[in-house]
């Protein structure tokens, strides 16, 4: 990655907590905060990974994004907008340049419509193009993904899991967007045709230019496919850095343990490996623990850690992390 | 593991078909293996390969119709298992033979405390008195390690988290100090921290228990750190059957090869791109005639479609069911795969 690379997305302390109601007259009681604080960059060209478990926010925070979510606070910059912010019509004339990719194939395809109908929904609502060109667009799409074009008229039953999630592709491609969010898009595959979905979303993205957030907790997968990593844990960032360095010199306990718990294909790498393994469970959200969020895992909490929450530090050139561990940047790596 | 031993239970030539409205589909095709005592067997597949519905069928677990099963032989010590009436098979299940189910949210009953589903085999088939079956239940879940266990007795299962309730789960399997635990997918469902969890929970009950242990799992990289041998299912068979470290440093089967290279590393260079398995896992509508992945295979030449391979030996414990020499082609595999 080159310095000079422009910042496609900067999101900026993005908070998005759900309310929760209680008591005889519904007053809020509290509230989940499912994602709280959260900033980072993405370049244009790059794939930002975001790691995590189940209920550490990676989705919700994705979604907010596009503001499929109305964030609680914050800022989203996508390409010089204020996502946020931006009045409704304004918003929709913006929906072109980013979209999404859903992790569900099955429950994000309308199963009442062809696959050209699901693909041409975007170019119906976004243009005027006649039927002939958006035909013609439709038939460029599914070659693109690599669907067959005589498939134009099936509805989504009639497709394997692996070829929906390409016809989810499709549908997010067809009005050119810069960015796209990607929520574990391979989670409900096969693991032999998860292979044959990652490719195809590292070729469009060298094919159109594409910029993505690929969410995910498949840990080996994000190391493929993406050039910096972020860890969530209960809606804070705790890591992120490039991704040979976040995966060869982590600097989070917690991203240690995650990524030590990470099974590997080699029975004798497993033999020898020092497995990190986490006591207990992820708090909830809607009560996070005072200090350092991770600080009732954490096999190297101190005293501080329950008391004071640590503060996001650059430790060495685009690593970012918080943890009373790390204070100074570090002189090598 | 046990060399020699005989094993606890040994499944013949298992065959299953479910019938539907667009006809059969040959779900398990002559699978056979055993499982000595105090093992670990791994079991790989995809979905629809098979695996889970070949546990199911041994243990009588699918509803017929649609599923029948039929053939083969399913041994536990002398006891054919597919012989004996649905009596004798209910005894069986959850006394001789424990199992765990891949979701924890759905395979507990959510209106019975913790404490009524985990006394409840204990006092069927140990025909324990409800003090004892309780003290006993307090010692599984300590076992499992479920801390201040006897208090979540009288919890009921929304009250635990994901990775306790497959804790939970494990403890009612091992309630009756089963001779074979089936775990089908166990972890599946649960965040790698917690699955890291369970796996150590595992091997620590082994060592405690001894008993045999079936694992299902579509995951290569859970096999490598807990089996001590594997059996990789495709389209209804068995592709390939081996002692773990066997299998993954020489495998045979081109399935078997492919599986582990399309699977990113942690550690080492990133690979430019992903090696990929062309096309879809097969229907199996009709009783297969040719390999069942043979349309997917690099290799396949004009044998693999007149004849479905049969298991062959090519390492003492180590078989494969295909047609192609893969020694002919160790040479090529090196420069395939650079270390």
């Amino acid at each position: 990655m080159s310095e000079q690379k422009r910042k496609l997305v900067e999101v900026r302390d993005l908070k998005m907590h759900f309310p929760i109601y209680g008591g005889v007259l519904r007053r809020q009681v509290g509230a989940v905060k499912a994602v709280d604080g959260v900033s980072f960059d993405i370049f244009e060209g790059e794939t930002l990974g975001v790691v995590g478990e189940s209920g550490c926010g990676k989705s919700t925070a994705g979604r907010a994004v596009l503001r499929l979510y109305e964030a609680t606070a914050g800022s989203i910059r996508i390409d010089g907008d204020d996502i946020a912010t931006l009045p409704p019509e304004t918003l929709r004339r913006k929906r072109p340049s980013m979209q999404m990719v859903f992790q569900d194939p099955q429950a994000s395809l309308n199963p009442r419509m062809t696959v050209a109908g699901i693909i041409g929904e975007p170019l119906d609502e976004h243009t005027n193009w006649s039927r002939a060109k958006k035909l013609e667009r439709i038939y460029e799409l599914m070659d693109a993904v690599g669907l067959n074009r005589d498939f134009a008229n099936r509805y989504p039953h009639a497709f394997s899991g692996g070829q929906r999630q390409r016809i989810g592709i499709a549908r997010a491609l067809a009005l050119n967007p810069k960015f796209i969010v990607c929520d574990e898009p391979i989670a409900a595959l096969d693991v032999s045709i998860q292979a044959q979905v990652v490719n195809l979303l590292e070729e469009l993205q060298d094919q159109f230019g594409l910029t993505y957030l690929f969410i995910s907790h498949d840990l080996s997968m994000v190391r493929h496919i993406a050039d910096r990593v972020a860890v969530m844990y209960l809606g804070k960032i705790v890591e992120l850095a490039p991704v040979s360095r976040l995966y060869d010199a982590p600097l989070h306990p917690y991203t240690e343990a995650l990524l030590s718990a990470v099974p590997e294909p080699d029975p004798s790498l497993e033999a020898r490996k020092d497995r990190i393994v986490l006591k207990g469970d992820v708090p909830s959200p809607a009560n996070p623990p005072k200090g350092c969020n991770f600080c009732t895992r954490c096999p190297k909490v101190m005293d501080l850690c329950k008391d004071v929450e640590p503060e996001t530090i650059e430790a060495a050139p685009g690593h970012y992390v918080a943890c009373h561990l790390v204070t100074k940047p570090q002189t090598a790596g | 593991m046990t060399e020699g031993a005989s094993p606890v239970l040994e499944v013949k030539n298992l065959k299953t078909v479910f019938s539907t409205r667009s006809g059969e589909v040959h779900a398990v095709n002559s699978v056979s293996f055993d499982l000595k005592p105090g093992e670990l067997l791994g079991v790989v597949g995809e979905s629809g390969s098979g695996k889970s519905v070949t546990m199911m069928s041994l243990l009588g677990l699918l509803p017929s119709p649609p599923a029948e099963v039929r053939e083969g032989q399913v041994l536990l010590g002398d006891t054919d298992l597919l012989k004996i009436g649905e009596d004798r098979l209910r005894e069986i299940r959850g006394k001789d033979i424990g199992f765990v189910f891949q979701d924890p949210m759905t395979s507990l009953n959510p209106v019975f405390t913790v404490g009524f589903q985990l006394t409840e085999p204990l006092k069927k088939h140990m025909g324990l008195k409800k003090a004892a079956a309780r003290d006993r239940a307090v010692e599984l879940l300590e076992l499992v390690g479920i801390p201040d266990a006897r208090r979540r007795l009288d919890d009921y299962p929304h009250q635990f988290s994901g990775g306790m309730r497959q804790r939970v789960m494990i403890a009612i399997a091992l309630a009756c100090d089963p001779k074979v635990l089936i775990a089908d997918e166990p972890t599946t469902a649960l965040d790698v921290t917690i699955q890291a969890q369970i796996l150590e929970l595992v091997k620590e009950l082994r060592q405690k228990l001894g008993m045999a242990i079936i694992w299902i799992t579509h995951d290569l990289g859970v096999i490598a750190g807990i089996a001590d041998r594997v059996m990789v299912m495709y389209g209804g068979q068995v592709a390939e059957h081996g002692p773990v470290r066997e299998v993954f440093r020489n495998p045979a089967h081109p399935y078997t090869r492919a599986l582990l290279q399309t699977m990113p590393k942690m550690h080492g260079t990133r690979d430019a791109k992903l090696r990929v398995i062309e096309g879809q896992p097969p229907m199996l509508g009709r009783h297969p005639t040719s390999c069942p992945f043979m349309a997917r295979c690099v290799h396949a030449f004009d044998r693999c479609a007149a004849e479905n391979p049969a298991r062959r030996d090519i390492d003492p414990g180590h078989d494969v069911a295909c047609h192609w020499d893969h020694r002919s082609a160790d040479a090529a595999l090196v420069t395939e795969t650079p270390a």
